[in-house]
C-alpha cells in the first residue's frame, strides 16, 4: 500500500499561489478557510523562499491524538482524515497541529467555531466516495477517482509533489543528487520521523 | 503536424482580414508552440549560463527526460564535484533551522498567523494533555477517593458525641445555601462534561460507540460554555456571604494542633463559624474558581486575551522566568492546559468536601440542606460560632421577636 506524502521544494516553489487556489476551487472551501498556503520566508530579501504548507498526513498525528471524540483516523494510505458528523468544534486539534492545518469556519466566541475543516489530500471523508454528502463536507475525492491531490498536480513549477512517499523520495532524492549539498526537504523530519528534515 | 499547422494557419488568415490585433497574438503564441516543439534539435543558444555559474536549475542533460538513471551522471562525481557543476549554495540551513524553531513568514491569506510554519508549542500542549495532566488528574481523583474510602473504613462515620437533641439552630440562610448550591450544582455539571472532554473517549466512548458518544460530548461542550456563568454567580454569592467567616483566627492554630479532631474520637477544638478545614476549602474554591472562570474565559472568547503573558509578567517579577511573548495560540494552548489542570485539582479537593458534607459526617448535610443544624452538632463542631449565636438569639428575643435576618 502506498503511503502518501506531501513535499514542497523550497527550491522550486514561486509562491504563485496556485496550489491554494486550485484547492479552494476543487472543494468549494467555505470563505475564510485555506486549506493549503503559501508561506514566504525572507520575503523580498536576499535569500527569500516559499513553501507551499498544508496538512502535512503526519504518522503519529498530533491532532488524532488530542481530539475528544476521536473524529480524525489515519487511512490505509496514510492520509489523515476527520469526520465532520463527530467533530465537535473544540479547537483542540488546532491548538496541537504544528503547521496549522485544522481551521474553522468562524472564530466564533462561546465555542461557536463550527466543524473543523482542513486538507483531506484530495481523498474525502469518511461518507460514501464520491457522494454529494461527501463533496459538500470535504470537497472532491479525486484518490476514489484515481487521481492525485489537485495542488500538486497543478504546480507550475512542480514544486509541490503529493503521492505516494517512494516515488516522491525518488524524485527529490533526484533533484538532491543534481544539486548537490543542502536541500532539506521541508517539514518530513517532523511529520514523518526516522526522514532527514 | 504539418497538415495541422497549415489548417491553422488557413484559418488564421481568414480572421486575419478582420481582426489584425488579435489575430497577430494568435499567430505569435503558436509560433511559440512551434519553436518549443522544433527547440530539441535547436543547439546550444546564448540563453545559457555561462561555464563557471552557479546555479539550482537542473542542466539539461540531466534532466528526467533525457537523463534519469545513475548511468548517465558525470563520471567525475568521484572527484567530489557536483554532478553538472550546479551548487546548491542557495540553500541556509540556518533559516530552515529557524522555520523548524517557528519563525513566521508572509502570507497573502487574510490570516497573518497563518504565517508560521511550524510551532512546536503544540506538540508541547499534546504531550502535557495527553501525558502528566491526563495521567496525575486521573492518579489524583482515584488517590482521593481511596483515601477518603480508606479513612471512612477506620474512622467511620463523625458522629455527634452527644446524640442528636432534636433542637435545631439556623446554621446558613436562604442566601448562602442559594449561593452554595448554584456553585454546587454548576461545578458538579460543568466536572462531569470536562472530564468526559478528557476522559471520555477512553471511557465512555467504547460503551456507547462514537456517534452517540460524540453527540453527547456536544451537548456536553454548550452546557459546559453556558453552565460556566452559573458557577461564576455562585463564586461571587459564597464570597460575600462567607469571606468575613473566612478570614484567619486564632481558633486555626487549636485545630490544625488538634488535627481537626477528625483523627480521634471524642475530639473537638473549638471553631468559629468555619472552622481551619473549611477555610481551607473555602479559599481553594475561590482562588482555583477564580482562575478557572478567568481561563474559561480565555477559552469561551478565543484569541482575544493575553492573560498569561500578563501573568507570566508578574511572576517573573518575584523570580520566575516565564516567557512573557505568547503568540495567541499559545494563550490558548496554556489557557487549555490551565483550565484543566486546575479543575482537576478542585474536583478532587470537592470530593473531600463532598464526603465530608454528607457521608463522612453524622448532621453536617443538614447545613445545606434545610440550614438548621442539630444544636449538639453545632456545640460540638463550631462551639465558639454555637455561643456567640445562642447568645445572641437569646438577647435579641429577650428584647424583640425579631427574626434572625438571613445573611
Amino acid at each position: 500500500m502506498a503511503r502518501m506524502k506531501f513535499l514542497c521544494d523550497a527550491e522550486r516553489c514561486i509562491e504563485c499561489n496556485a496550489c491554494v487556489t486550485a484547492c479552494k476551487n476543487e472543494h468549494e472551501v467555505p470563505w475564510g478557510i485555506n486549506r493549503r498556503r503559501v508561506v514566504t520566508i525572507n520575503d523580498g530579501k536576499p535569500g527569500e523562499r516559499s513553501i507551499s504548507v498544508a496538512c502535512m498526513h503526519c504518522s503519529d498525528a498530533p491532532c488524532i491524538a488530542v481530539c475528544p471524540v476521536d473524529c480524525i483516523y489515519n487511512t490505509e494510505e496514510g492520509v489523515v482524515l476527520h469526520s465532520k458528523d463527530l467533530c465537535i468544534g473544540c479547537g483542540y486539534c488546532f491548538y496541537a497541529c504544528p503547521f496549522g492545518a485544522p481551521q474553522f469556519p468562524a472564530v466564533g466566541n462561546f465555542g461557536s467555531r463550527g466543524k473543523m475543516d482542513k486538507c483531506t489530500f484530495c481523498a474525502g471523508g469518511p461518507d460514501v466516495d464520491n457522494s454529494a454528502e461527501e463533496y459538500r463536507k470535504y470537497g472532491r475525492n479525486r484518490l476514489a477517482e484515481g487521481k492525485l491531490p489537485l495542488c500538486a498536480e497543478m504546480c507550475a513549477t512542480k514544486a509541490l509533489l503529493a503521492g505516494d512517499g517512494d516515488v516522491v523520495s525518488d524524485i527529490y532524492r533526484e533533484r538532491v543528487v543534481s544539486r548537490g549539498f543542502g536541500s532539506g526537504a521541508w517539514g518530513w523530519g517532523r511529520a514523518y520521523p526516522g526522514a532527514p528534515s | 503536424m504539418t497538415e495541422g499547422t497549415t489548417m491553422i494557419r488557413v484559418k488564421v488568415e481568414t480572421v486575419c482580414a478582420r481582426l489584425l490585433p488579435v489575430a497577430a497574438g494568435v499567430v505569435f503564441l503558436i509560433s511559440m508552440i512551434v519553436i518549443d516543439a522544433s527547440r530539441e534539435a535547436q543547439a546550444q543558444s546564448s540563453v545559457r549560463p555561462p561555464a563557471g555559474a552557479t546555479s539550482n536549475a537542473v542542466p539539461r542533460a540531466l534532466s528526467r527526460s533525457n537523463a534519469p538513471s545513475r548511468a548517465n551522471f558525470p563520471t567525475n562525481i568521484s572527484e567530489g564535484k557536483v554532478p553538472g557543476g550546479s551548487l546548491g549554495n542557495r540553500s541556509n540551513s540556518e533559516m530552515w533551522r529557524a522555520v523548524r524553531q517557528g519563525i513566521s513568514g508572509t502570507v497573502s491569506i487574510p490570516d497573518k498567523k497563518a504565517g508560521q510554519l511550524v510551532q512546536s508549542e503544540g506538540d508541547n500542549f499534546r504531550s502535557w494533555k495527553n501525558g502528566p495532566l491526563a495521567n496525575w488528574g486521573a492518579w489524583g481523583m482515584a488517590g482521593t477517593i481511596g483515601l477518603l474510602l480508606l479513612f471512612f473504613l477506620i474512622r467511620g462515620r463523625v458522629r455527634i458525641d452527644a446524640g442528636r437533641c432534636g433542637r435545631t439552630v439556623t446554621r446558613f440562610g436562604d442566601f448562602e445555601r442559594m449561593g452554595h448550591w448554584l456553585l454546587a450544582i454548576s461545578f458538579i455539571i460543568l466536572a462531569i462534561t470536562g472530564l468526559n472532554v478528557s476522559y471520555g473517549k477512553y471511557v465512555i466512548m467504547p460503551v456507547l460507540g462514537k456517534p452517540a458518544f460524540a453527540a453527547i460530548t456536544e451537548l456536553g461542550k454548550w452546557l459546559h460554555n453556558y453552565v460556566a456563568f452559573a458557577f461564576m454567580a455562585g463564586l461571587v454569592m459564597i464570597f460575600l456571604a462567607w469571606v468575613k467567616d473566612n478570614l484567619p483566627s486564632r481558633y486555626d492554630f487549636i485545630w490544625v494542633a488538634k488535627g481537626g479532631g477528625l483523627f480521634a474520637k471524642g475530639v473537638h477544638p473549638p471553631a468559629k463559624k468555619f472552622n481551619f478545614g473549611q477555610k481551607i476549602i473555602f479559599w481553594l474554591v475561590i482562588l482555583g474558581g477564580a482562575s478557572l472562570a478567568l481561563s474559561g474565559i480565555a477559552l469561551l472568547f478565543p484569541f482575544q486575551t493575553a492573560m498569561f503573558a500578563k501573568t507570566f509578567v508578574i511572576l517573573n517579577a518575584i523570580g520566575f522566568n516565564l516567557p512573557t511573548e505568547l503568540s495567541p495560540l499559545q494563550e490558548m494552548q496554556i489557557a487549555t492546559l490551565w483550565h484543566s489542570g486546575v479543575a482537576l485539582i478542585l474536583i478532587g479537593v470537592i470530593f473531600a468536601h463532598i464526603y465530608i458534607g454528607t457521608l463522612g459526617m453524622e448532621g453536617a448535610f443538614d447545613a445545606m440542606g434545610s440550614g438548621e443544624v442539630d444544636e449538639n452538632w453545632a456545640k460540638e463542631h463550631h462551639s465558639v460560632w454555637f455561643e456567640e449565636t445562642a447568645k445572641a438569639t437569646s438577647s435579641e428575643s429577650s428584647e424583640s421577636p425579631k427574626p434572625t435576618p438571613a445573611e
